[in-house]
């Protein structure tokens, strides 16, 4: 690891004014992606700019259908609420098998959602939720955020406070882990309101995570994992790499989103 | 047994400082004005080096020097070396290329070292490492072992023509093609044996003090053998006479054989301290570890099994390509030959056995012994015929291997190894009852309704341990006697020291080699310390690998203890005026037999040094050595069972139960022999679920060089195991044990793989036995 100026930021105006002034900072939030990047001197900012003490950065509140999550809210804290599990059971569930609890306790949606890691998990949660990702600067649709591998719609200087959603009706989230890293090879969320269904996939594709309109289409006239059985996603839109062919992953795709259909509550 | 002694279920002594973190690893030492070493290494698999241009990284802050690999050739440092001479079997000597240091005109692998940066931090080293600018000229690389031999491969060493370090051969070659010519059935099997990275938890390490007031240096490094790392750092490398040099192996934190080398970093960073006057420290990286610890395994082989009409085995034939990687480690060659080749026999009579095997340079990390080394290859290959057999003859896979099995003993096989003790018929019935073997039809069909698939299967291994009788090994090549060395030093107060040969890295010989001590004299654990791992203390030795420090390193404190035993006797017969022959030693007493006449250890050991009566003529002190060379190798031998369900849907395997049932011989503490079956299953596992180097076939990088693409097991890849004892004591040994060090990872991965296999329906299944790789099985037929 290089050597690097550590700051803790107490609100959103001075994180930003703090990486703005800086050689070459970044922020940090639970550094499980950042700093294994250092750690392997991939990165080096100057500066690391600390985001988990920012209070109003912080915390979940459900009011009614309407979701809204701190974008320092950890996973464990995503994982834990009670409120959260039952106002979407499947972000609930999803934060359950999200790495292993040492990542669940540092790592945080705001650090996953702009890492956009294409095997990490939220990235399929946000589609399918059609949620709306805050930022200091602006609000996005998650349709809007993701740019593919690794790649967001954020500027440099641009922080997620928090993430909002209208609640789903039914909402399940199954995960194929890649067996090494454990993050997902193939995940898919299925959220269900009324006849409307979106299904995000994450993991399998060659461009990051995609909707399978398809599949959604297919749901929102019968929500049951028959609806599915007979679809099948092209492996030429997906990825092919050591753990799995992409014709593995097609056919994880359309396991996991029956399963999740399964699972949904 | 007393509740300390041989065969007490007594907690680690070392696990209070390494649970608490107050272990003591090379890391963790520290001399006055020590500096941090960084290498600079080959991101080429292949390459020439047309120069090295340092300018920039000299002038970085805190760099105090950066040297390379023409300086320390200049200073007469000499070529890593292979210890175990192997000869093909045309008669001529294995073609060993030359193995700098520091990499001085080529290349041969991804990580291979080129230079060394010394700094006043680890930081302001590797920033500088960065910038040395090294010109490389590209050549192609091999990293296929297979096609490596073929004509027109990259070539790596001058030295080996083709690429082929060896041609050899072991058994009657025509006696087994006339077995297979005249068989009733053969069955024919090409059987993959994937390369694996030991990643042990601590990286490894080495700090360099050269002193020269004192003209002398000492070496602080994570070896299993300090002794030998000296005994070859000064005979063949030329870094400094043995008196010269002392070796410290302080806690070391797993090896798993990959430990067992001297490699490049320690001898240039001893180097390096002379050269800059100060002492060099470097410690491995995680990525470092992927690319340069000695890797484990990798064989492609084929093997015919002849049966009679009886289903009686008549011969076997293998033939093997081993893969060595692109520098020949210390014991290299000794893995794919003496010991893997002479297990192949299994637990079977088979009157004839041809095995051929060849070696060959790749442009991949050197490969050498790795938990288990050889016996794994020759179990996997044995076992997976055996079941095939079994399921192609269409017979009860445990009734074949009965049919087969030795009974009686000694047994000579046709590849040297001979048997000395075992029943294996007792491991298999209590393995089968274990897992309720009978039972799995039923289990079978109720998984069906669930839309799961079931597969049994078993491996009844054998393998070779307490390595070895010193004129043996040396007839077939070794370098090195592979005896074991002990002293016991009875304080003036009655407490104990044992100054071992033995190194502990996680097998907990500070407790049971205590516990030996305790059983003998009957004092407790407390009063008896183990002292290893440091060239200065400890009278040489040969360390610790292939689940030696039991039957051997134990024999060799057993042996001293006898002597201490029999001058302790000698003592206490002149203080309390009876006869030698009727004392006996019970409760930390010497008592005369029969009277209540006694006298305390601690007395005794008082009066051996206050030395004012002692019998006539009897040196004062109380303080003896010995030396154990084995009169042959143990054969530890068991049978291991897995039952699995796989979901069709993703591939995905679940191990359902582990059923272990293993012949040790003689137990000195059945939780530590528990913990090590634990962990061997678990690396086994690995090996056939989860492990696997891969290399870039087109640019020779190791595509598997984090935990984020290399499975390591995880607790929750694993079930509880149930593990039994069938013991048969060993009669090789003064204390009737085997060793089971390894066997846990010799055994399984078979197991594991014949229950995957039943349960898909397929014999084409290689390890690693991913998600993937069993769906499109399943999917393909
Ligand atoms: C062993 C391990 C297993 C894991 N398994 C999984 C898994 O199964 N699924 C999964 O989804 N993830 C997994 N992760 C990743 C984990 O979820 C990370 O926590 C997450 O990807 C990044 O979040 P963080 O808070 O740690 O961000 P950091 O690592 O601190 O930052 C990541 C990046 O985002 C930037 N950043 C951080 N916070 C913000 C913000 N609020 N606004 C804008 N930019 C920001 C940083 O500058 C940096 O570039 C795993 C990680 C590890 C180490």
């Amino acid at each position: 690891m290089y050597a690097t100026t550590y700051h803790k930021a107490k609100t959103v105006d001075e994180a930003v004014k703090l990486v703005g002034q800086s050689e070459s900072g970044k922020f940090l939030s639970g550094g499980m992606s950042l700093l294994p990047t250092m750690k392997q001197r991939l990165a080096a900012p100057s500066d690391l700019v600390d985001l988990r003490h920012i209070p109003e950065m912080k915390g979940i509140s459900v009011s009614g259908s309407e979701v809204k999550i701190g974008g320092a809210a950890t996973h464990y804290e995503i994982k834990e609420s009670a409120e959260l599990a039952k106002a979407c059971y499947g972000l609930h569930s999803m934060a359950s098998v999200l790495g292993d609890p040492q990542v669940r306790y540092m790592g945080t949606i705001g650090g996953s959602l702009a890492n956009n890691d294409p095997a990490a998990d939220y990235p399929a949660a946000m589609l399918a939720l059609d949620a709306t990702i805050h930022t200091n600067a602006r609000t996005l649709k998650a349709s809007e955020f993701f740019a593919g591998l690794l790649e967001t719609a954020l500027e440099d200087d641009e922080i997620v406070t928090a993430v909002s959603f209208t609640a789903p009706e039914k909402s399940g989230y199954e995960k194929f882990r890649n067996p090494a890293s454990r993050y997902a090879m193939c995940g898919v969320f299925v959220a269900k309101t009324g006849s409307e269904v979106r299904v995000g996939v994450t993991g399998a594709g060659a461009d990051g995570v995609f909707s399978w309109d398809e599949a959604a289409s297919a749901l929102s006239s019968n929500f049951s994992a028959d609806a599915i059985k007979d679809l099948a996603v092209d492996p030429g839109e997906l990825l092919s790499d050591l753990h799995g062919s992409s014709e593995y992953r097609a056919n994880l795709v359309k396991v996991m989103a029956k399963r999740a259909v399964e699972s949904a509550r | 047994m007393g509740i300390e002694g041989i065969g007490a279920r007594v907690q680690r002594k070392e696990d209070k400082r390494f649970i608490t973190g107050k272990g003591r690893y090379t890391d963790d030492m520290v001399v006055p004005g020590m500096k941090h070493a960084a290498f600079v290494r080959s991101p080429h698999a292949h390459a020439k080096i047309a120069g090295i241009d340092a300018s920039a990284a000299e002038g970085m802050p805190g760099v105090i020097a950066v040297l390379n690999g023409k300086q320390l050739t200049d200073d007469g440092i000499g070529n890593l070396i292979c210890g175990w001479m192997i000869h093909s079997k045309d008669g001529s000597p294995m073609n060993m290329g030359a193995w700098r240091p520091l990499a001085d005109s080529t290349v041969r692998y991804v990580g291979d070292a080129v230079a060394i940066v010394v700094a006043d931090t680890r930081s302001q080293a590797r920033d500088a490492a960065d910038a040395v600018v090294v010109d490389y000229e590209e050549l192609p690389a091999i990293v296929d072992p297979v096609k490596a031999l073929q004509d027109g491969a990259p070539q790596l060493h001058p030295e080996a023509k083709g690429n082929l370090i060896y041609d050899w051969e072991i058994g009657d070659g025509a006696a087994t093609d006339k077995a297979i010519a005249e068989a009733a059935h053969v069955t024919e099997l090409k059987i993959i044996n994937n390369r694996l990275v030991p990643n042990p938890m601590e990286p490894r390490a080495a700090l360099g003090h050269y002193d020269e007031a004192e003209d002398h240096y000492t070496c602080w490094t994570t070896s299993q053998n300090p002794h030998v790392a000296r005994l070859v750092m000064s005979a063949f490398y030329n870094v400094a006479p043995e008196n010269k040099l002392r070796v410290i192996a302080p806690d070391v934190g797993g090896g798993f054989g990959s430990k067992i080398y001297i490699y490049p970093e320690e001898i240039v960073c001893l180097w390096a301290s002379k050269r800059t006057g100060v002492p060099v420290k470097w410690v491995c990286d995680r990525t470092e570890a992927f690319l340069t610890d000695a890797h484990g395994r990798d064989h492609v082989s084929t093997v015919k099994l002849a049966f009679d009409a009886n289903n009686i085995v008549t011969g076997m034939k293998v033939d093997t390509i081993a893969n060595l990687g692109a520098y020949m480690s210390l014991f290299s060659s000794s893995v794919p030959t003496y010991l893997y080749a002479t297990l192949l026999s299994g637990q079977y009579n088979i009157p004839a056995i041809h095995a051929n095997v060849r070696t060959v340079y790749t442009n991949t990390t050197p490969v050498d012994a790795y938990r288990g080394a050889g016996r794994p290859e020759a179990t996997y290959l044995v076992e997976r015929v055996m079941e095939t057999a079994a399921r192609e003859l269409g017979v009860s896979p445990a009734e074949l291997r009965r049919k087969n099995f030795v009974r009686e003993f000694p047994h000579q096989t046709p590849v040297i190894m001979c048997y000395d003790a075992g029943d294996y018929d007792a491991s298999l019935k209590a393995a089968m009852e274990a897992a309720d073997y009978d039972g799995f039809p039923a289990r079978r069909k109720e998984a069906e309704s669930k839309g799961k698939k079931r597969g049994i299967g078993m491996s009844c291994y054998i393998e070779a341990c307490g390595i070895a009788p010193s004129q043996a090994v040396g007839s077939l090549g070794a370098g090195v006697g592979l005896w074991e060395s002990a002293e016991v030093r009875v304080n003036a107060v009655g407490t104990i020291e044992v100054l071992t040969g033995s190194h502990s890295h996680g097998q907990g010989h500070e407790t049971t080699f205590a516990q030996l001590v305790a059983e003998r004299f009957g004092v407790g654990l407390d009063s008896v310390s183990i002292v290893h791992g440091d060239t200065d203390k400890v009278q040489m030795g040969m360390g610790t690998y292939g689940s030696r420090s039991g039957a051997v390193g134990m024999s060799a404190i057993a042996k001293a203890l006898d002597k201490v035993e029999t001058k302790a006797k000698k003592i206490a017969a002149h203080l309390l005026e009876a006869d030698e022959g009727d004392i006996v030693i019970e409760n930390g007493e010497l008592k005369v037999a029969g009277t209540d006449k006694t006298l305390p250890w601690f007395q005794m050991a008082l009066a051996a040094y206050t030395a004012h009566n002692l019998p006539d003529g009897m040196e004062p002190g109380l303080k003896e050595g010995a030396f154990y060379d084995p009169s042959n190798f143990t054969f530890p031998a068991g049978c291991y069972i897995c039952e699995v369900e796989v979901d069709p849907d993703t591939g995905k395997t679940e191990i359902i139960q582990f059923v272990a049932a293993d012949d040790f011989g003689n137990i000195i503490n059945p939780m530590i022999v528990e913990g090590q079956v634990h962990g061997g299953i678990a690396q086994g596992v690995g090996q056939a679920m989860l492990e696997a180097a891969h290399y870039d076939a087109e640019t020779g990088q190791l595509i598997t060089a984090s935990y984020m693409d290399y499975t390591m097991p995880r607790a929750d890849d694993l079930p509880s195991f149930q593990v039994s004892h069938q013991n048969t004591p060993c009669p090789g040994n003064p204390l009737g044990i085997k060793g089971c060090g390894e066997a846990g990872a010799i055994g399984s991965p078979p197991a594991v793989i014949n229950a995957i296999t039943d349960a898909i329906g397929t014999n084409k299944l290689d390890m690693p036995a991913t998600p993937e790789k069993v769906w499109a099985l399943l999917h393909s037929h």
